[in-house]
């Protein structure tokens, strides 16, 4: 198994599949919010879905819309699982807070090239810790 | 987090419950960023459109304000970024009228918690601009790095829950932006080309937040000529934050913290990249997929009374085919009124619409509706945003949008 640790985290302990891109996040920029996919022709994820997985990314992007938009999407359970990045910015942090959204960020290496696209993790942010299984 | 008496007490709910649940999401915050204490805030600015906040979010507003126990209310000032709708022109943008019960709802439950519906996103041209120094909450990227770059002020940025939590409490998280090392350049980039027109800005802003990469680069840029007016700082710094998330920039010689390279840490850095004109041509050449236009946007941010000068000029004796909105603040439209420009560019048959942006106001939506697709814009920032949106954006001058509305090809 390899574990990574990250500097920031908050929310609950989940498990799940990974979607995983060097690429950015932005609830607004990138997201068909209603069909619960990525959007954004230029995205590496465009034309994927994104419910129920786990998103391993390089860095928030763009607005402040995340921050209320998390919740919305949480309400209508057409959300990820959990986000992890590389650096995250405060709206996607505050986003997880007000949503309730499981969130990594900040690690040694490049997570998105050290995590194995489609491998089942583990994320336990008491202990800030990524799991591949 | 270290907190003070005040804050502990707010903590046990001795102020009740609305300032309780705000001091614990600023915690939530606080603690996922490292922050020691709190610091106090004089402003709030609050983006919050019905798109974003969804069904869920107006019910968790009106729960909000319905409470009646102890601080009910904001403390300090607290503001408005635009709404999703213009209520006027609704029936232009063919919104439907659950989007306009939802904004009312929204509407209602904040003048509940006592927030000043000022509906802009450039309230550093049109409210109050922030001092050097100043610690504010600012939401709206745009706002926050032109309050943080050009005023000199000190935001990270707030997204609508943090920035009404602030409104609530009169503080927030000292963290990022509130601290002095977090001021220091982190990326120096070279310019010798110094644009003209907003476009141009924009796309120099959008070429630099896609370098820079993410919120904690700091980029400072040496080369620029002159001093740009307000309006192009607005689109520079709009496109920046909105491609590359960034909070802050210097120019050095031109904005309060940068008098020279060395007062933010410049001349410690080498030089990383160096930008002409071919690599801001080059980005808006990307976007140029196409010649014909459905819909002409100036919108994000919003225009200023001299970008409505200008426009009111360009459409002097023209004849549109094409729909050309343009998009102000409530601020600005009753002097765009009174001096006659609103009537100057509605006779063209250009619609001027107030308190909304473009992309806060259900884009896709009344994309659908009206068959709009191919959008032509002098804005780099709304370029960015509609892609995901269904929309084919593409960024031009505002001269050859405006002749674009006219023959419903861009050239």
């Amino acid at each position: 198994m390899i574990t990574f640790t990250a500097r920031h985290a908050i929310g609950k302990p989940v498990r799940g599949e990974v979607l995983v891109a060097n690429d950015g996040f932005s609830a607004r920029y990138d997201l068909d919010r209603n069909r619960g996919i990525f959007s954004r022709p230029a995205h590496k994820l465009s034309g994927q879905s994104y419910v129920g997985k786990i998103l391993v990314l390089d860095t928030a992007k763009g607005g402040v819309a995340s921050a209320w938009m998390l919740h919305e999407m949480a309400s209508r359970k057409i959300i990820p699982l959990a986000i992890v990045f590389n650096t995250v910015n405060p709206i996607l942090a505050q986003g997880a807070a007000f949503g309730g959204v499981t969130m990594l960020a900040g690690f040694d290496c490049d997570i998105t090239a050290s995590v194995p696209a489609g491998s089942l993790v583990e994320i336990d942010p008491q202990v800030k810790m990524l799991r591949v299984l | 987090m270290q907190l003070n008496d005040e804050e502990r007490a707010i903590l046990a709910g001795e102020a009740g419950p609305t300032p309780q649940w705000a001091l614990e999401h600023q915690i939530a915050v606080g603690d996922f960023f490292g922050a020691h204490d709190f610091v106090p805030v004089t402003q709030a600015h609050i983006m919050a459109d019905t798109e974003s906040l969804g069904q869920a979010g107006v019910m968790w507003l009106e729960k909000l304000a319905k409470v009646t126990q102890g601080q009910t209310r904001v403390r300090i000032p607290t503001i408005t970024d635009p709404r999703g709708t213009d209520f006027t022109k609704a029936s232009v943008l063919k919104q439907d009228e659950w989007m306009l019960d939802l904004e009312r709802r929204a509407i209602d439950a904040f003048v509940k918690l006592g927030v000043s519906m000022t509906d802009t996103c450039i309230n550093y041209q049109t409210i109050q601009a922030p001092t050097r120094g100043e610690s504010v909450a600012f939401g709206d990227t745009g706002v926050v790095i032109y309050s943080n770059s050009v005023c000199g002020a000190r935001s990270n940025f707030e997204g609508g829950p943090s920035a009404l939590s602030a409104g609530i409490t009169g503080r927030t998280p000292r963290y990022g932006y509130h601290l002095d090392a977090q001021r220091q350049a982190t990326l120096r980039i070279r310019v010798d080309w110094t644009p003209k027109s907003l476009n141009d800005w924009g796309a120099l802003g959008g070429v630099i937040g896609k370098l820079a990469g993410n919120y904690w680069s700091v980029p400072v840029v040496e080369g620029l000529e002159g001093a740009p007016g307000s309006d192009a700082l607005k689109h520079f710094g709009a496109a920046m934050a909105s491609f590359g998330s960034i909070a802050l920039f210097h120019l050095v010689g031109i904005t309060p913290e940068a008098v020279r390279l060395s007062d933010v840490g410049g001349d410690k850095l080498p030089v990383a990249h160096r930008i002409g004109e071919r690599e801001v041509k080059a980005l808006q050449t990307a976007y140029a997929v196409t010649d014909e236009v459905d819909v002409v946007v100036f919108s994000a941010p919003q225009l200023s009374l001299y970008e409505l000068r200008d426009l009111a000029d360009l459409c002097e004796g023209r004849k549109f085919v094409r729909p050309l909105l343009a998009v102000t603040s409530p601020q600005i439209k009753p002097d765009a009124d009174r001096m006659g420009l609103t009537a100057r560019i509605e006779a063209s048959g250009a619609q001027v619409l107030s308190g909304m942006c473009f992309y806060q106001s259900y884009a896709r939506e009344i994309a659908e509706a009206n068959g709009w697709k191919r959008l032509a814009t002098n804005s780099a920032k709304l370029v960015n945003i509609l892609g995901g949106y269904g929309y084919v954006p593409m960024l031009a001058s505002m001269q050859a949008c405006v002749d674009a509305a006219e023959t419903g090809r861009l050239a």
